[in-house]
């Protein structure tokens, strides 16, 4: 892989400490542009606090975080989405009470937004109308088409999983973080799952992959960042993460 | 079909509203203008809850209304037109100011903050003598005079409070509908989901909480008007319990919910005048009842009945196959 080329994230040296527990301990990588990142490792890695960090619902205690060369350290998770870093949430995190369209809608939020006077005398017509034709495109895109009407909670798990990364779409990322969005799928799903999120890759949006599902990982990652107790264990593509001794021993130490 | 249906009933509701003060005693006339700002009251509460945050400063808000235009009318001789929109404006104001420290809570906080906020408020109107009038409030507001329409009168009176308060009634129906509106609903279901797709929701809680203090300082204004006095009694805690009761048993998941609730309880309300005494009593056995049997208000009750029917009629389409 070509490792030249301008960063769209780079994390440098960010460590986060909760009281005395060091959660990440001056972890650095660096996302390149258009690629799928895998971020794996056991248990109480750290991978959801970096995570975390990175979406703004969590502050470095230490280090830099920056997209496409800005630093967005400390900024609150609106303003780094409105640049172009869209997380998706771990479980089915939903507007449940809202239809399949109307949650696509609320993700257009954005582009869409409009201020109280434009409200009440309908001057944003326009505006809203794009929000809907771009909330087709999406559902579309995502083979969601056919649930439009459904409320959220009522999909079955793997259109539930969609539904989330249609939501993450509709606001136009650069960057999206997807938090195990293979978690407690069976392979069916998985496989569907995975052709959806090389679809996103096609579609020239960078992917940072937080995932348990080796296999998912494996055959989506160009190239993987393994963290282990808050530490940077090693970084390869997927072939050399395999064979590599310390991570073998990470993953096989940690279940035996 | 049901466009045409929804014209017809349109049209009647009007016609009934038109009327129907010509069908009452002057007792009675007093107590729909009351009625119909309290409509207002409980419709623009029903906005600052839309984001999931239920406040108890509502009333209060009310009082910042009514003490804005009854200061205004008797300091600076403004009359009703210029009171009213001041007194909105005035209590948006003090709305804004209370969201830096009221929106750094949520929830279970949020609500006895918001408690707090305003006894400091009341407090304030009680303690400054000079210019609130103390615990006996201010008195000698008056109604507008316009050529010879005299507004002192219940009719004209009502007249007047019902054409505002269908326009903030239509202008707060236009805003629940709007992109807006979808926003507070998803600030209100899922806060972080919300945040991830860009929405700042201190912003949006705070957009909720000042546009619904503005509407009810408006209430505030029409009421002091006709009143002609206030204090800071008329709109301690007891009034703010009332506007929680008429929304809960009115439902609050539609527009229309808090708006029955009040229509419903404040005919309820007549109906026991002669029990003066057990008052408080029946409004719990009301609220107890209501939040036990229809958890989802008085707005429930169109779909439960559809449900009944549709439990009913089931059965005989179901035969042809069972048989």
């Amino acid at each position: 892989m070509d490792r030249k080329q301008a960063p769209i994230l780079e994390i440098d040296r960010v460590s986060k400490r909760f009281g005395g527990l060091t959660a990440l301990d001056e972890v650095s990588f660096s996302v390149q542009e258009g690629e799928i990142r895998g971020l794996i490792g056991p248990n109480g890695a750290g991978k959801s606090t970096m995570f975390k960090n990175i979406a703004g619902f969590y502050t470095p205690t230490s280090g830099d975080i920056r997209y496409r060369g800005r630093s967005i350290n400390g900024l609150k998770p609106h303003s780094i989405s409105e640049m172009g870093i869209v997380r998706t949430f771990q479980e089915t995190t939903l507007f449940q009470e809202l239809t399949v369209f109307e949650n696509v809608l609320v993700g257009c939020h954005v582009s869409a937004r409009s201020n109280l006077f434009a409200a009440i005398f309908g001057l944003d017509a326009a505006r809203q109308e794009k929000a809907r034709e771009k909330t087709d495109e999406v559902l579309e895109f995502m083979g969601l088409s056919d649930r439009r009407s459904q409320l959220a909670a009522e999909l079955p798990l793997g259109s539930q999983r969609a539904l989330a990364i249609a939501i993450a779409l509709a606001s136009e990322p650069k960057l999206l973080l997807m938090d195990e969005p293979f978690a407690g799928m069976n392979p069916e799903e998985t496989n569907h799952m995975m052709e959806l999120t090389r679809r996103v890759q096609e579609s020239g949006i960078s992917i940072v992959l937080v995932e348990h599902d080796m296999k998912a990982v494996m055959g989506l990652c160009g190239y993987l960042t393994v963290l282990n107790f808050g530490q940077l264990l090693a970084e390869g593509t997927p072939e050399e993460i395999r064979t590599d001794r310390r991570v073998i021993e990470a993953y096989l130490g940690g279940a035996g | 079909m049901a466009g045409k249906w929804q014209k017809v009933t349109g049209f009647l509701l009007l016609a009934l509203l038109l009327a129907v003060p010509h069908f009452l005693q002057f007792h009675h006339q007093d107590l729909l203008i009351f009625l119909v700002i309290n409509v207002l009251v409980v419709t623009s509460y029903r906005l600052v809850t839309l984001t999931g945050e239920w406040s108890l400063i509502h009333a209060v808000m009310m009082g910042v209304g009514g003490y804005t235009a009854t200061l205004l009318f008797r300091n600076f001789e403004l009359g009703m037109w210029f009171t009213l929109p001041l007194a909105g404006l005035v209590a948006a104001a003090i709305a804004a100011l209370l969201c830096f420290p009221l929106f750094r809570m949520t929830q279970f906080y949020f609500l006895i903050g918001s408690f707090a906020a305003g006894e400091a408020i009341r407090l304030c109107w009680i303690e400054f003598v000079i210019p609130f009038g103390g615990t006996g409030g201010l008195s000698g507001v008056e109604p507008p005079f316009v050529f010879d329409i005299d507004f002192l009168e219940p009719v004209p009176y009502y007249y007047l409070t019902l054409a505002i308060v269908s326009l903030c009634l239509l202008i707060l129906y236009r805003i629940e509908n709007s992109r807006i509106g979808l926003t507070l609903h998803s600030v209100h279901w899922k806060a972080p989901l919300a945040e991830s797709v860009g929405v700042d929701t201190w912003r949006y809680r705070a957009l909720a909480f000042i546009v619904g203090s503005f509407f009810v300082g408006i209430a505030g204004g029409l009421k002091v008007h006709y009143l002609g006095t206030i204090n800071p009694n008329q709109y301690g805690i007891g009034f703010m319990v009332f506007i929680l009761i008429w929304v809960i048993v009115g439902g609050y998941n539609r527009f229309y919910g808090p708006v029955l609730g009040v229509v419903v309880l404040t005919l309820f309300d007549e109906s026991i005048r002669q029990f003066e005494e057990f008052r408080p009593a029946i409004y719990g056995a009301v609220l107890i009842l209501s939040i036990l049997f229809l958890p989802k208000g008085l707005e429930s009750i169109p779909a439960r009945i559809r449900t009944w029917a549709g439990a009913v009629s089931e059965p005989t389409e179901g035969k042809p196959t069972d048989g």
